[in-house]
């Protein structure tokens, strides 16, 4: 680090950049179709609630059909669909009548707020527990470490959440089970923080358990490299050594890992959702799967795609700026 | 280790050296002896227990802990230990054929991928690193849910399949799991083909004469087995969990099967009135869990050769 690039390098650095960004766009197609063509498959069809209705003959529903576009052939049903989509129109829920993009717009910050808080605890967890344990390999603070990521990692998430509302909650009674605050009470910071507690925790050590594992392997290796060897023989002081030399580069691939394991998150927060009755995008998921609410549940995985796609490629961009050594192909 | 005529004659096999070197690894041992007493206490609950599954007692609902129902009843005063265990045996035997259908799909389109390389490896393996960027869970429930009405279309073909899935509830979940869970096998299997493809043997072998499947299945994917193994121990896991996440979300198997998802949901419904039913089959996942990982980390060393001393 330290070294200024080139303009030549920086150059490339944009080139790269660019075509990452570009490249995203057929992912999102894909993705989006593949679902788009899944739901076809889906018996009856957006027109299912009227097909065991008496009022409504079979002639009514060929007729609807006919109108919704539904007898046409699937791409024509999915650039109808992609065009509206472009232009903000995500089509209705179907049990709530209400527009598509209202209701994840809904709820959408509700689980970014629940991600995004638990990613920077899982973050502040592991980097002091993946540094330390390394550094102290085989000492009695790295095996407690270690176990405790294995365990974390064999945990499922709806075990875990259940298990802490068990004990916070019903044992303790120190913390609310559910919501994201007390119903018909005025807002208030602190009681918002007590509902937020378990969600977070119970989330954050899912991922806190791989970062552990991921980070104390890649300090292990860097700490072993010639330039460390180099910085002691200079009479470095550990710290300077450990924090400033040896976390740096080791930290570069925990962007990657990150951003490798935001499914990991999202698919943690539909659980935390269910468990802990948080109004979030993942209960919104389930409910509408169940209910077979079509347009809804194209929104949530096109906007979740959208967000898996972004981060990946902000993770790679990140990457890119912070390791020099990286190849732009 | 203990000599005898057994290590003489087979010290030097490749098979005892990474039996040996998987009892080295401690945790893994653990894990076996864990999985063993699991599995035994699943396959001969009938005999072990004196309660039924599925019929409710409704003299004793929600009984908490005691002598008689050791880890208490549900709301139907079923013996939830007695519940549990043949629970497992739901979950276990969906973690076992969701792993064996995903461990055969990726190896197909591993080995594919791999032996073939060029377009059709590049074509495959964007598919799968596609498939693997997406929330996993969010396919999982889709198709959860595409197959749990009965069929509707005019194709044959399409109505027996999913007449079959719709009538079966445990071959819905390892159908769904198992096509969803292939990517990671995929690419293992397609780096140790890309690999193994032009060592000289392989070479040899095409020069005898052995056709491309002969090549790839006799001569390269023997060699490709010890991470297929490893994927394998660990992919049961993973379909434990799927399964119990999907019917934890009321998409897997229904009740009164019993399976450890839908018991811990059942739990949650009543998590007030009985904290103690959420105990047990989360309790039974999570060592079951972890059990698998630690023999797939036994097995990971034990088949790294750099590690066979």
């Amino acid at each position: 680090m330290g070294r200024r690039p080139s303009a030549h390098g920086l150059r490339m650095k944009y080139t790269f950049i660019l075509r990452r960004l570009l490249s995203v766009v057929p992912v999102l197609l894909i993705i989006t179709f593949a679902t788009f063509a899944l739901m076809q498959l889906l018996p009856g069809g957006p027109l299912a609630a009227y097909e065991n209705n008496p009022e409504i003959s079979q002639k009514d529903i060929e007729r609807l059909r006919h109108e919704m576009g539904l007898d046409q052939p699937i791409h024509m049903q999915y650039w109808a669909w992609l065009k509206n989509f472009a232009q903000g129109d995500w089509g209705y829920s179907f049990t709530t009548k209400r527009p598509v993009l209202v209701e994840i717009w809904d709820r959408l910050p509700n689980t970014l707020y629940l991600t995004g808080i638990s990613l920077i605890v899982a973050l502040i967890i592991a980097i002091p527990a993946g540094i330390l344990s390394a550094t102290r390999q085989y000492s009695l603070f790295d095996h407690i470490t270690t176990t405790l990521a294995y365990v974390g990692r064999s945990m499922p998430v709806f075990y875990s959440g259940l298990l802490l509302i068990i004990i916070f909650s019903i044992w303790l009674r120190w913390l609310p089970s559910g919501g994201m605050h007390t119903l018909g009470k005025e807002f208030s910071l602190i009681d918002s923080l007590r509902h937020l507690f378990l969600p977070v925790l119970s989330l954050s050590t899912l991922i806190a358990a791989k970062y552990v594992r991921f980070l104390r392997t890649s300090m292990l290796e860097v700490i072993h490299l010639d330039y460390i060897r180099t910085a002691a023989a200079k009479g470095l002081s550990e710290r300077v050594i450990i924090y400033k030399h040896a976390f740096r580069n080791a930290a570069i691939p925990l962007v990657t890992v990150v951003a490798i394991d935001l499914p990991v998150l999202f698919a943690g927060a539909l659980f935390t959702e269910t468990i802990y009755s948080w109004p979030g995008m993942g209960r919104l998921f389930v409910d509408a799967a169940t209910r077979f609410d079509y347009s809804v549940v194209m929104g949530i995985v096109a906007a979740i795609a959208f967000l898996v796609v972004v981060s990946n490629l902000l993770a790679d961009i990140v990457y890119a700026i912070l390791d020099p050594r990286i190849t732009y192909s | 280790m203990a000599g005898g005529r057994f290590h003489e004659k087979h010290k030097n096999q490749l098979w005892y050296l990474t039996l040996r070197q998987f009892l080295r690894h401690r945790m893994a041992v653990f894990g076996m002896l864990m999985m063993t007493a699991i599995v035994f206490a699943v396959v001969f609950v009938d005999q072990i227990s004196p309660y039924d599954p599925e019929t409710p007692d409704l003299s004793n609902m929600l009984a908490p802990p005691s002598l008689v129902h050791p880890l208490g009843t549900d709301e139907l005063g079923r013996d939830m230990l007695t519940r549990s265990l043949y629970g497992g045996r739901v979950s276990l035997i969906v973690g076992v054929f969701a792993m064996l259908v995903a461990v055969t799909l990726g190896t197909l389109v591993g080995a594919v991928a791999g032996y073939f390389g060029g377009v059709v490896d590049n074509l495959l393996m964007r598919f799968t690193d596609f498939a693997l960027a997406f929330p996993r869970i969010f396919v999982l429930i889709l198709f959860a849910i595409i197959f749990m009405r009965p069929p509707f279309s005019d194709n044959p073909l399409i109505v027996l399949v999913f007449d079959a899935l719709y009538k079966m509830p445990v071959a819905r979940v390892v159908f769904v799991i198992g096509i969803l869970g292939w990517m990671d096998v995929a690419r293992l299997v397609r780096g140790s083909f890309l690999e193994i493809r032009n060592l000289e043997y392989v070479e040899s072998a095409r020069v005898l004469g052995a056709g491309t499947p002969r090549i790839m299945i006799r001569h390269i994917l023997p060699n490709a087995l010890g991470p297929i193994i490893v994927a394998a121990s660990l992919g049961v896991a993973d379909a434990i969990i799927s399964e119990s996440g999907l019917s934890f979300l009321g998409l897997g198997i229904q009740p009164p099967t019993a399976t450890w998802g839908n018991m811990l949901k059942n739990a949650l419904d009543q998590i007030f009135a009985a904290p103690w039913t959420a105990i047990v089959p989360g309790f039974m996942i999570f060592l079951t869990v972890l059990s698998i990982n630690y023999i797939g980390d036994g097995l990971r060393d034990a088949f790294d050769p750099r590690k066979i001393k």
